[in-house]
Parts: structure tokens; C-alpha cells; sequence
């Protein structure tokens, strides 16, 4: 890891502005990308600000239709929360299975959303619940938010403070989980609500995204036979699918519909 | 370089690091506290666990100028030096350890457990929790059966000090 300089700033304007006078800042939150990443010198920024020491960006609210949760709290604060389990308990069973416990004490929701990694979690879970990512300056969509492989509709030194999830009827989130590092090798967050069925498929593409076509086919399905035959007509762009060492695009693109299969199924 | 304060095994400690010093390179070499691990630095094996404000973390996947002002324990802070922690006894007692290499980041990863899970954790919950923790030598098995018999001898402890 290269030198750097390093601040806590107690506000976003004082995270900002540290942000503006750097000649290469970078936002820290859990350090659990961010150091890894600064040690294998992928990422030697000049600057580190600390976004840990900023009031207000580690709290959980929840009301009859939304939960809210700061850009701060730790995977294992989410998966903690006695409100986020009573609302969505999908949601904290997502962040109860990231990584491992030392990982999940330290890696935050901001920072997970941020570094848009394709196999990360969270992002299915964004986009299966219609979440809004709260920033210093606006609102974006989830499935605004999320652009690239690693990359987002983030401006430069634009700091999330929070993601506002809508709660569902029902919920699940089934990933298929790397053995040794617990990413996803792909995941599927199925949720219903009043308007219908919503999926947020992870792990599976370059970028976590809408299951449009497996929302279309299974949209009304209630049966367990008839959902297992709707989705077999479904075909999936094997050509879109992540192909690596992990596993093939055309094992993906059949995970992705098993995975379906489960969360829908876990929904009824 | 800058200052550090924080407290170490319920000692107040200063030290002057650099930015970039990671957390287990100020335990190990600044406070020459050797006991906890760096088995791969790349935060896959968990050697170097320690509880920070009470959480378990991978020492080094966080900065010492992070620690700043927090309570950290360390597998040095666990016994006197003469009696054995109930957790670290269990170990012996059912060969949870061979080079031993693991061991402390094993121990304060199920000191963690034992603090959210409680005395009567089972097995697969204690699988899952440790996930983090890699073992070259034991297969595992046996630091499974220590963790959940350690923990029911912290349990004991508790109760014996409440009588
Ligand atoms: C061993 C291991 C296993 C893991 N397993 C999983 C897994 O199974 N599933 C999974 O989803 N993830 C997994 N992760 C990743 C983990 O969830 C990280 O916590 C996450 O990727 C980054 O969060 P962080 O808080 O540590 O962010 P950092 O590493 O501090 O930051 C990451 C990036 O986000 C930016 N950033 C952080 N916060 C903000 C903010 N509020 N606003 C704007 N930008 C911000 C930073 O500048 C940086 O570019 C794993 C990580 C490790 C080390
Ligand atoms: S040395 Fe920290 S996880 Fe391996
Ligand atoms: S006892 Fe040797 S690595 Fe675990």
C-alpha cells in the first residue's frame, strides 16, 4: 500500500470538501474493498476520507411501507435489526449471509452499492425492491444506479447517506454462494408486492439487473407446476452471462432460473 | 507518522504509526503483541481476528489510525498467564489445534460466537460463523467440538460467578 493522507471528517460538507481539495481522494467506509484493493495497488489515492465518523449515516427506519437504512451500517448491524427482520426478513438474511462474520461487522450497505461488484448481494436486493439511493445532492433509482461492471451512476465525491427500500408482501433472496469467498456465483431476490412480482438477478451478468423476462413469465403463476413450467420456457441470453473460472455462462443462465424457481417458490 | 491511543487488553496504549499501517502491524510490531496472526493479508483466512468495540474483525483489513479511540482485545488479553481461558482450555482438551498457526484468530472468532449465539450454540451454527476462519491442519472437526464445549464451560463460569 502507497502513503496516503488520511481524515475523519465529522460531516458530508467537511467529506466533500476534503474530497474537492485532494488531488485523488477516496471515501472509506468499511475498508473491506478499499484496503484490499490499495494493497495490491489497484487503487493508490492520495487522500482517504473516513466516512465513519459522520453522525446519522448508521441508522435503520421503518415504516408501514418503506425501510430505510443508512450507507453506514454494517452488514451485520443490517443483519441484526430486529425492525428489518419483522419488515423484510429477506433483506436481513441477504446481509446475515455476506461474507463471514469479521467481514460483516466492518463491510457497509454504502460501500457494498458503491463498488457495484457483479457478484455482490445487495444490488438484487436494490432492484428487486424498487429501492431509492439517497445521495448528499439526490434520489436515483435502483435500477439507475447500477451502470457497469463496478460502476455506478455515482458523480465524483458524491456520498450516499442512505437506501430506502419499499417492503413487500413477500421476499427471497437465493444465491448460489462461491464456497470460498461466499459471493455470488448467482443470486436471485424475488419479491412480491400489490403491483406484482419483481426480481433482481446478481453474480449471473456484468452488472446485477431486472429479471424482465422472468417477471413476464411468471407473472399470475401460483402453482408450484405451473411456475416450474413457465419458467422452463423462459430463455435466458446465455450470451450476457458471466463466463469464468467460477462457471460457465450456460451453468449460470440455468442457475439463474433454479434460483428463480426457489425464491419464487419461498414467495408463495 | 501520526498518534495513535487506544486500549489494547484493557491497557490505554499510544503509539506513532504511519497512515497506511494496518491494525495487526501495530499490534504485532509497535506493541510487540505477536499472538494474533497474518496468515494471507488478503482477509481470507482470519489469523488475524481480533474484537474491536466488541466485534470481531479481520486486523488486517483495518487501519491502526481506524482503531483510533477503540477498545480492542487481542488473544494475549484472554488469561493471566498462568490459567487458561475456558475457550482456549477447550482447545486442548479436544485437540483443536495442531501447528497451531489458526488458533488465536479461531479463539477470538468463537469468543464472538459465544457472544451472539450463546453457550448452547450448535454445530452448524458454529460452521457457518466460521466461515472466515481457515485451518490447514485440523479438518476442522475438533475446533467445532472445542467451540461448542468451551462454550458451554464459558456458561458454566457465568453461573458458578453468579451463585
Ligand atoms: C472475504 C470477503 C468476503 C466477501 N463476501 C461478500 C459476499 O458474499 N457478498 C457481498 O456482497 N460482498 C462480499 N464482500 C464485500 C463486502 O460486502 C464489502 O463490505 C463491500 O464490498 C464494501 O463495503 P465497505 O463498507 O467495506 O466499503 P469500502 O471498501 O470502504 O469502499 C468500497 C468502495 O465504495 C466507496 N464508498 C464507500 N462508502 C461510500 C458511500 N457512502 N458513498 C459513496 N461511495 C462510497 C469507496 O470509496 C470505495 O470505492 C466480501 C468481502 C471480503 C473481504
Ligand atoms: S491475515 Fe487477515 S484474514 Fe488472513
Ligand atoms: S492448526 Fe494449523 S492451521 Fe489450524
Amino acid at each position: 500500500m502507497y502513503q496516503f493522507e488520511y481524515h475523519k471528517p465529522a460531516s458530508i460538507e467537511a467529506a466533500i470538501e476534503l474530497m474537492n481539495e485532494a488531488e485523488d481522494g477516496k471515501f472509506i467506509a468499511g475498508g473491506q474493498t478499499m484496503l484490499p484493493t490499495m494493497k495490491h495497488r489497484l487503487a493508490s489515492p492520495t487522500d482517504l476520507v473516513d466516512l465513519g465518523k459522520i453522525e446519522g449515516l448508521q441508522s435503520v427506519r421503518v415504516d408501514a411501507e418503506t425501510v430505510t437504512i443508512g450507507a453506514m451500517t454494517t452488514h451485520a448491524a443490517v443483519a441484526a435489526s430486529v425492525d428489518i427482520r419483522q419488515a423484510i426478513p429477506a433483506l436481513a438474511a441477504l446481509a446475515g449471509n455476506i461474507g463471514d462474520p469479521a467481514v460483516r461487522n466492518r463491510g457497509t450497505l454504502g460501500g457494498s452499492i458503491a463498488n457495484n461488484d457483479p457478484a455482490a448481494d445487495y444490488p438484487a436486493a436494490l432492484i428487486a425492491l424498487n429501492a431509492i439511493v439517497q445521495t448528499n445532492s439526490r434520489e436515483i433509482a435502483a435500477e439507475d444506479f447500477f451502470t457497469g461492471m463496478f460502476e455506478t451512476a455515482l458523480e465524483e465525491n458524491e456520498i450516499i447517506t442512505q437506501v430506502r427500500f419499499a417492503c413487500p408482501t413477500q421476499a427471497s433472496y437465493q444465491k448460489f454462494a462461491n464456497p470460498a469467498s461466499r459471493y455470488a456465483i448467482a443470486g436471485v431476490f424475488a419479491a412480491n408486492f400489490s403491483s406484482g412480482l419483481r426480481i433482481g438477478v446478481t453474480g449471473a451478468t456484468a452488472v446485477a439487473h431486472r429479471g424482465a423476462r422472468l417477471e413476464a413469465a411468471l407473472a399470475g403463476k401460483q402453482d408450484p407446476a405451473a411456475i416450474a413450467a413457465a419458467l422452463q420456457g423462459v430463455a435466458l441470453p446465455v450470451e450476457k452471462m458471466n463466463n469464468d473460472i467460477h462457471a460457465s455462462a450456460e451453468y449460470r443462465a440455468d442457475l439463474v432460473k433454479t434460483l428463480t424457481r426457489k425464491a419464487v417458490l419461498a414467495c408463495l | 507518522m501520526v498518534g495513535v491511543t487506544m486500549t489494547v487488553n484493557g491497557e490505554a496504549v499510544v503509539g506513532e504509526v504511519e497512515n497506511r499501517t494496518l491494525l495487526v502491524h501495530f499490534l504485532r510490531e509497535n506493541l510487540q503483541l505477536t499472538g494474533t496472526h497474518v496468515g494471507c493479508d488478503t482477509s481470507q483466512c482470519g489469523a488475524c481476528v481480533v474484537q474491536v468495540d466488541g466485534a470481531s474483525v479481520k486486523a488486517c483489513a483495518m487501519l491502526a489510525v481506524q482503531a483510533d479511540g477503540c477498545q480492542v482485545a487481542t488473544i494475549e488479553g484472554l488469561n493471566d498467564g498462568k490459567t487458561l481461558h475456558p475457550m482456549q482450555q477447550a482447545f486442548m482438551d479436544h485437540h483443536g489445534l495442531q501447528c497451531g498457526f489458526c488458533t488465536p484468530g479461531m479463539v477470538m472468532s468463537a469468543l464472538d460466537i459465544v457472544q451472539r449465539h450463546g453457550n448452547t450454540v450448535d454445530e452448524a451454527t458454529i460452521r457457518h460463523e466460521l466461515e472466515g476462519n481457515l485451518c490447514r491442519c485440523t479438518g476442522y472437526h475438533n475446533i467445532v467440538n472445542a467451540i461448542a464445549a468451551g462454550a458451554a464451560a464459558m456458561g458454566d463460569e457465568t453461573e458458578s460467578a453468579e451463585v
